[in-house]
């Protein structure tokens, strides 16, 4: 588990999320109004396509949100759990920014 | 199961029908084998809605039944053979292909007949009825090589006939033997208005006109002999001059017959013969036949009861009536006439807007025995209740007849109505009967709708069951919660108004005045269509891009592996050879799924995110613009190919198609628009399935609107006629602007009319008369949106900025390596999750 910088801060647009490629997996990257980072899984689970990154963010009951472009399920940027299936988890690692780069800790487990 | 007894069913019209809905919904269909025997081809359909057969409405969307809905009530159906005799004693029937029936109850709901008087030459094959699918098929096929079509006889089916020839491009003639039109339901100056107007139409009409023969003609193919001497020409004719029941079972059977024929019936709807019953057209109460569906709909209910054995009586029923002829509203209540000993009545006609009003009181002017309505049929629902509930009028009974004024004059409020005041009539639904539905949870008239079917017959009660259901929610005390999400408790109409009035440019200006919270996938959408409403901005702005469902935001279509589609814009479906070449070799080269679309356009799937810009550059260099597949927004204009080729074209229907889409390309509205121009009735291009649908007549284009396929489907309204191009234009800037300033977040024209109150009427005011005074508004706000109208996609490819967003990883300048593709019939598609693993071709790269 080694932090990783992805990219510059703007090359997010406030308020979106890009995919990054980090060992061989995706992850979608949000920047937030406030300048807040976040990484969670990109698959949607529930349609299987790489797609998180794309969706809409914004809160739901008090917790950030991105919801899923395909089927519109909810999933928490604080720990890729999904609102309306506690079941389901993309996963999330953590994110920060540093001299203008956001950097993620990823690894495998 | 060796106990149930044999019940059958004569007759699988109408009446027939809901007697068979009711059988099963009170369980008969456990103690009875039933069998019902219609001698149409083809199950129950909607009579009352005929004529829509010919706006094209096809015979499944008339049908009440499916042949599903028979096999789930276990109800037997003989379809194309008649009942031809009946054994009483040995109580069995003989059908007309020989077959005989047992049966231990019968039920006739045999309808009636149009009634054909004996005039030489009626008999011409050119000569038609009109009752049946059949019947209108007959006319359809006349209909292509004629010019000219009569109806004999002007009352209500008549006119509904004349209508119908005209809606067939012909050039249209009523004859009438009475003094004035509908005389059975309106007295002579009510008649002589209705003529007026329709004359206004270009319906010619004749009264006190009595053919004696009917010959060959010499311009025409007959010639309509009158008494007096004169004469009239037409290719065909259409004989609606009263229905008869059809009782001719009476005969075999032995059956009583009253006075003016029909099986004779007594209140719990039994025959002479206790063990057969007689319900709808083809049956006599106190010698009374009624010839509208709402009476023949009581007496199956009553002959259901009486079936389960429980009490019920037939006691007559309202034969009150409001339709809409050749577009002239009219409506006659009660005793319209003023038959009743000590009647009087008062009057009133607006000549120069052709309205007119009268009603008739009992001898001390406190009661209302009936009215008549031309022209404007607001007060019909208040006048009925009067009627029909036997409720005090006010002090002056006259002033109910200025329109405009009747909430001065103590207008019915829904408070005043008693519980048992029936609301609505086809349905037997009452005002205590709203109340349970909504003390029960129901909050709108679509919940309404579907737990009490009240306004789903006629529709002519439904402002009433509004207002009752608006008075009673407040009573209670219900604010119905309406807030688009947990973010602002506003509904999408008043977001509307807040950024319009308050001239918010941007969605966190926004929340920060009126909202809470960071917003979510309801509220960031449904404002940043707002404001591409009002101002007409850049979707992809700094501020605006987060607010975009994914679809927007790439301005594509994204598909279900995360790929995306292209659909550029093809007005109308008219595109050149040339064009057709670009998309062939754009798809060609970045190896595109390529598909006709149901829209008439071409769609190019499976381009990954960073393929769009390249492909979209493609496309503007060769003259294509953005479809706006992805937006709520407009999306196709249909076009049939019209006058410029086709026989048949009466207008240049493509030129129109054309027109509009350009003019309301780029409109971002609650949901997505869809439009369609037919260059003649033939329809097409179905317009009468489009949000708004343009057919073009003789003397301009009629203008439908609010149509809709999809999950739901509805026909489009017609809304106005005979426009010129301009005043339709005019038209449906108005009503798009309109519905984008009040419909709700995802509500279709369909929906968003069906929830309107006052619906079509209202409608039609605002846009056509202005009655809200904002006319000009609204064409202002389209003129905005039209001058400032510009390709996204043009403006996306040409800014590097924007273009940062269109990369499948913000870390590196590859494509996605997870994307596989399997081919099929010649071209790529998503490979299904069994396929991924074993076959797979390598996405192809593009430099
Ligand atoms: C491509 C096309 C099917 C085809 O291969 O022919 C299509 C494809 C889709 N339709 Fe459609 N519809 C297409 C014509 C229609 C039609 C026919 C028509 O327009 O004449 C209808 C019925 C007419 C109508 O809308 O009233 C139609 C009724 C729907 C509906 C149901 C709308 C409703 O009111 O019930 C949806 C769902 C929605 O919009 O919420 C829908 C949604 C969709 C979506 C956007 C579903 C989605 O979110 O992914 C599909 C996206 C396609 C894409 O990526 O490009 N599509 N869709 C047609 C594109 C027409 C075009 O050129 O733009
Ligand atoms: C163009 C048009 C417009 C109308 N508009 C309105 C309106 O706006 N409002 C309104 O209230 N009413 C309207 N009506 C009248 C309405 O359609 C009738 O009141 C209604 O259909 C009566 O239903 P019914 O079942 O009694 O008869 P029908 O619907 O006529 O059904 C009788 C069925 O029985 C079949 N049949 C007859 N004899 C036999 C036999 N011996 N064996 C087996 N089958 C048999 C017939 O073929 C027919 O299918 C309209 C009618 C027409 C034609
Ligand atoms: S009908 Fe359904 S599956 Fe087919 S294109 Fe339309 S939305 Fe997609
Ligand atoms: S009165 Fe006909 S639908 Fe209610």
């Amino acid at each position: 588990m080694a932090w990783q910088a992805i990219c510059a801060v703007d090359d997010i647009l406030v308020g979106t999320g890009m995919a990054a490629l980090v060992g061989g997996h995706q992850l979608a990257v949000f920047r937030l109004h406030d300048d807040r980072v976040f990484a969670i899984g990109n698959l949607d689970p529930f349609s299987d396509a790489p797609v998180l990154s794309r969706g809409i963010v914004g809160d739901l009951g008090g917790d950030l949100v991105v919801a899923s472009p395909i089927y519109k399920q909810h999933f928490r940027l604080m720990d890729g759990s999904c609102v309306e299936d506690e079941t389901v988890n993309v996963g999330a690692w953590p994110a920060d920014i540093q001299d203008g780069r956001i950097r993620v800790r990823y690894g495998a487990g | 199961m060796t106990s149930k007894q044999t019940l059958l069913v004569a007759g699988n019209g109408m009446v027939g029908q809901h007697f068979l809905e009711a059988a099963a919904e009170a369980g008969l269909t456990d103690r009875y084998d039933i069998t019902v025997i219609g001698e149409e081809p083809r199950h129950a359909y909607d009579r009352v809605r005929l004529s829509e057969y010919f706006s094209g409405t096809s015979a499944e969307g008339l049908s009440m039944a499916s042949a599903d809905w028979f096999t789930e009530q276990g109800i037997a159906t003989r379809l194309g053979v008649r009942v031809d005799s009946i054994d009483r004693d040995g109580r069995k029937v003989t059908l007309s292909d020989g077959e005989r029936l047992d049966y231990d109850r019968l039920v006739l709901a045999t309808g009636s007949y149009p009634f054909v008087p004996p005039i030489e030459g009626i008999d011409r094959p050119e000569c038609f009825v009109y009752r049946t699918i059949e019947d209108l098929d007959a006319i359809i096929a006349a209909g292509g090589a004629a010019r000219c079509g009569a109806v004999l006889g002007g009352g209500l089916l008549g006119l509904e006939a004349a209508n119908a020839l005209k809606n067939l491009g012909l050039e249209a003639h009523v004859v009438q033997f009475a003094p004035t039109l509908m005389e059975v339901q309106l007295d002579r100056d009510g008649g002589r208005m209705l003529e007026s107007k329709i004359g206004e139409l270009g319906v010619k009409v004749r009264t006190e006109s009595n053919t004696r023969a009917i010959v060959d003609g010499e311009e025409h193919r007959l010639r309509l002999q009158f008494a007096d001497g004169g004469h009239l020409e037409t290719d065909l004719l259409v004989v609606s001059t009263g229905i008869r029941p059809r009782d001719e079972l009476c005969e075999t059977s032995g059956l009583e017959r009253g006075e003016r024929g029909g099986f004779s019936v007594d209140d719990q709807c039994r025959t002479s013969d206790p063990a057969i019953f007689a319900i709808g057209e083809c049956a006599a109460w106190n010698g009374r036949v009624f010839g509208l569906v709402a009476p023949g709909y009581q007496m199956a209910r009553v002959a259901v009861s009486a079936l389960a054995d429980e009490a019920a009586r037939f006691e007559g029923a309202d034969m009150s009536t409001k339709l809409k002829l050749l577009g002239v509203d009219v409506a006659s209540i009660g005793d319209s006439l003023g038959r009743t000993a000590g009647a009087q009545s008062y009057s009133f006609t607006d000549g120069p807007a052709g309205i007119y009003r009268r009603i008739v009181v009992n001898d001390r002017g406190d009661r209302l025995l009936g009215a008549v309505l031309v022209g404007d049929t607001t007060p019909y629902g208040d006048w009925l209740q009067y009627c029909i509930n036997d409720m005090p009028l006010p002090d002056q009974p006259e002033a109910l007849l200025l329109p405009g004024v009747e909430g001065d004059a103590g207008g019915l409020s829904p408070g005043a109505l008693p519980d048992t005041a029936q609301v609505c009539s086809c349905h037997n639904v009452t005002k205590g009967g709203i109340c349970e539905a909504v003390a029960g949870g129901a909050t709108t008239l679509g919940d309404l709708k579907s737990c009490t079917k009240a306004s789903t017959g006629c529709g002519g009660c439904t402002q009433l069951v509004t207002q009752v259901l608006n008075a009673e929610l407040e009573s209670l005390g219900v604010a119905v919660d309406r807030s688009i999400c947990e973010h602002f408790p506003y509904t999408r109409q008043e977001l509307f108004h807040l950024v319009r009035v308050e001239e918010h440019m941007s969605f966190d200006s926004l929340l920060q005045a009126h909202g809470k919270g960071l917003g979510c996938d309801i509220c960031k959408p449904a404002v940043g269509s707002i404001l591409a409403s009002c101002w007409n901005g850049y979707v992809l702005g700094d501020d605006t891009t987060p607010l975009q469902d994914t679809n927007d935001a790439f301005l594509a279509n994204m598909q279900k592996n995360g790929t995306y589609s292209v659909v550029p814009r093809i007005p109308g479906g008219e595109i050149t050879p040339e064009k057709l070449i670009v998309l062939g070799q754009v798809a060609k080269k970045y190896d595109l799924y390529t598909k006709i679309t149901g829209g008439q356009r071409i769609d190019l799937f499976g381009a990954t995110v960073e393929q769009l810009p390249e492909i979209w550059r493609e496309l503007i260099d060769a003259g294509f613009e953005t479809g706006h597949a992805y937006g709520k927004s407009v999306r196709t204009v249909k076009s049939c190919v019209g006058s410029t080729w086709c026989r048949y074209g009466l207008l240049d229907s493509v030129g129109m198609a054309l027109r509009l889409e350009n003019r309301y390309k780029g409109l971002r509205s609650p949901h997505k628009l869809k439009f369609a121009v037919s260059g003649c009735t033939r329809e097409c291009a179905e317009a009468q399935s489009k949000d708004v649908g343009v057919i073009a007549t003789e003397n301009g284009w009629n203008l439908y609107v609010c149509g809709n396929g999809g999950m739901r489907p509805r026909h489009a309204d017609l809304i106005a006629t005979d426009l010129d191009d301009d005043a339709l234009i005019q038209a449906v800037d108005r009503f798009l602007m309109f519905y984008v300033r009040t419909a709700d977040r995802l509500q279709r024209t369909s929906v968003w009319l069906e929830n309107l109150e006052g619906g079509l009427d209202y409608l039609r005011e605002v846009i056509f008369e202005d009655s809200l005074g904002i006319a000009a508004q609204l064409e202002d706000d389209m003129k905005r949106v039209v001058d400032t109208y510009e390709c996204e996609w043009k403006r996306t490819v040409e800014d590097p900025e924007r273009l940062k967003r269109f990369r499948s990883f913000v870390n590196s300048g590859d494509g996605d390596p997870s994307l596989r593709f399997v081919r099929e019939r010649g071209q790529r598609r998503p490979a299904n999750p069994d396929e991924q693993a074993v076959q797979s071709i390598p996405l192809v790269e593009v430099s």
